[in-house]
């Protein structure tokens, strides 16, 4: 990791991201992510409202807010995994509003679980195999035939071993996932993740369940990935992670964004106080998204 | 009680056309749920669509044997088809009652007097063996080693069975080391981990419906090759006893359908044999019919005890396949 000339051990932050004023929807000066008036509503309650919002390329956004605020939806409706009532989305370029998951993944937008999804009766090698694209012997009819995959097999898992000796797993190699720790399994999503040579890697609370003993490494690997030229779009409620290692702080309520900025600036907003660190809990949550008058405090 | 009688009877079923047919049904059924975790509950289905498929084509289209059971097994891929468009984005619980429903639908069609003229009802088919009996290259004669002995055409259908079984042992078992298999048994475990790494997880449950429901029609075939097609013998409780073959050997090996289903009709045939022998003999306290029946309740409660106690069946890895997880 390359070292900031100040402090070895702080990252080093990308800078001049956006255009114009720091509100909610700002431009950026070049975004991977470009959504438009996308809403998602579950029955009477609105999950996502976002009316514009662009995530930046080659950089580390922070999807922050309270529990409900909509994240994990806006995610699921990013990766293809829900649908939206209305909204349009466009990822490099391409317009993914209505395109199905595996579709969005094959265009190199990769994301994790909340809830770790290694393929616990697979082994180690085995979950980061399946994650390489393109592999001809996941065809119905070349799969019988060894002859016809096996050496594109033999490269798929020389990559796979090199990533798990990045991630710190290759002795696990042969167990079955299901005999990882919690943290272990995180760190397989990822470097399953990474099989799939993403250029935006969505994780989603990374951080959560992992011992703290593993969180600076799994830090570490985040970086790295900003390093190795890949964007990544995490959601997180640990305060320190965010500060630590985000470029960029995109803070959600109610299904809204009420505020976007860089990690210091976003930490002193008034809304992101009142919204997310709670410093005016009398306050309600629907005066700081403006969908009720506030009343005099 | 003739020991001898018996034990010829009973190894006879070992490479019986009906051991065979539930050899490659139990496959497909391994295929299905073993392997992707689908639950087919209407394996009765897809064979009777095999066996009618092939009998049907050489009545009335007046095809030759192999273009004949080629013909029931595009029929049965249709069919699965048909099944897994509105079913296998649901959950799996969903095309078990789907599958089950209609299985039924399909014997009901082909028992309906409606259409009479090509299904002949209840009667079922009969008479179309003359293009496979004739394409038969064994010398003719009875000939064998104790207890198989059987006439040519004896033969020619159960080497014929047993070629058709080893084939589809070696096609689930060289996909389900390929990469293909690995697809698979990650949609088994969770399918949106798979969806998220960009594999197309509704077309790999699809393959595996159509590869599986495939392998079932064969099984169909198979036995249609005996001696007639009934609709009564495509009933639901065939299906019940494929699962039971299958559970039996293991659900998500290779080898486990084919000896679950040798040992399935070599446990039968002992009890079809020796229960109304003991009945006879005054051991049982029971009539001779209700000897016949007691054998399903034995192998009905064996199969309980089977999913409690060895959830893997004989050859599988406890590790890779359990119903309580």
């Amino acid at each position: 990791m390359p070292s900031n000339e100040k402090n070895s051990n702080a990252p080093k932050k990308a800078i001049d991201l956006h255009v114009g004023e720091m509100v909610p929807g700002v431009a950026k000066k070049d975004p991977i992510i470009v959504a438009e008036g996308v809403k998602r509503s579950f029955g009477g309650l609105v999950a996502v409202d976002v009316e514009h919002l662009e995530i930046p390329r080659n950089a580390i956004t922070a999807l922050i807010g309270p529990n409900g605020a909509g994240k994990t939806t806006l995610f699921n409706l990013l990766s293809g995994f829900d649908k939206p009532d209305h909204g349009d989305w466009k990822f490099d370029g391409t317009n993914l509003s209505g395109i199905p998951a595996f579709k969005t993944a094959k265009l190199g937008q990769v994301r994790t679980f909340q809830l770790t999804k290694a393929l616990g009766l697979l082994t180690v090698l085995e979950n980061m195999k399946l994650g390489a694209k393109g592999q001809r012997g996941e065809s119905f009819w070349v799969g019988p035939f060894k002859g016809l995959w096996n050496k594109q097999e033999q490269e798929i898992e020389e990559k796979a071993r090199g990533l798990l000796q990045r991630f710190k797993l290759d002795a696990k190699e042969a167990d079955f996932a299901a005999e990882l720790s919690g943290g272990q399994r995180k760190l397989l999503e990822m470097a399953r993740a990474l099989m799939t040579d993403p250029t935006l890697v969505m994780l989603d609370e990374p951080m959560a369940g992992v011992n703290p003993a593993l969180t600076q490494s799994l830090l570490d690997h985040i970086l790295g990935l900003k390093e190795s030229g890949m964007t990544v779009l995490f959601v997180e409620h640990d305060m320190h992670m965010v500060r630590h290692i985000a470029d960029w702080v995109v803070v959600m309520a109610e299904g809204k964004i009420v505020a976007e900025g860089d990690p210091e600036s976003v930490m002193k907003n008034p809304a992101v106080i009142d919204a997310y660190l709670g410093a005016h809990q009398d306050v309600d949550l629907g005066v700081v998204t403006g969908r009720i008058a506030a009343e005099d405090v | 009680m003739d020991i001898f009688g018996l034990l010829q009877n009973t190894l006879n079923w070992l490479i019986h056309p009906q051991t065979l047919a539930y050899a490659l049904a139990a496959l497909g059924l391994a295929v299905h749920f073993g392997y992707t975790g689908l639950l087919n509950m209407g394996v009765a289905g897809f064979m009777a669509i095999g066996a009618y498929g092939y009998a049907m084509s050489v009545l009335h289209l007046g095809l030759p044997w192999y273009l004949a059971m080629l013909v029931a097994l595009v029929a049965a891929a249709i069919f699965a088809l048909i099944l897994g468009i509105p079913t296998l984005r649901l959950r799996a619980d969903y095309l078990a009652i789907v599958t089950l429903a209609a299985a039924e639908v399909v014997r009901y069609l082909l028992t309906t007097t409606v259409f009479d003229e090509w299904t002949n009802s209840a009667d079922g088919l009969a008479q179309y063996h003359d293009s496979f009996r004739g394409s038969n290259p064994l010398p003719e004669g009875t000939y064998g080693i104790w207890p198989w002995i059987y006439n040519e055409q004896g033969w020619w259908m159960r080497v014929f069975g047993i070629l058709l079984v080893a084939g589809a042992a070696w096609w689930v078992w060289s996909l389900m080391r390929s990469p293909w298999g690995r697809v698979i048994k990650g949609i088994r475990e969770d399918e949106d981990a798979v969806r998220a790494l960009g594999k197309n997880v509704f077309g790999y449950k699809m393959q595996s419906l159509i590869f599986g429901g495939v392998l079932a029609a064969l099984g169909g075939i198979v036995i249609s090759l005996q001696s007639a097609v009934v609709p009564s013998f495509y009933q639901t409780n065939l299906t019940f006893m494929v699962w039971t073959a299958l559970l039996l050997g293991g659900a998500a090996t290779v080898f486990g359908p084919i000896v679950g289903s040798m040992l399935f009709w070599f446990v039968m045939s002992l009890l079809d044999y020796a229960l109304p022998a003991l009945a006879n003999m005054g051991i049982l306290p029971i009539s001779n019919i209700q000897a016949g029946i007691l054998r399903f309740i034995i192998v009905g409660v064996a199969l309980m005890l089977l999913v409690i106690f060895r959830p893997q069946g004989l050859f599988g890895n406890k590790k890779e396949l359990t119903f309580a997880k």
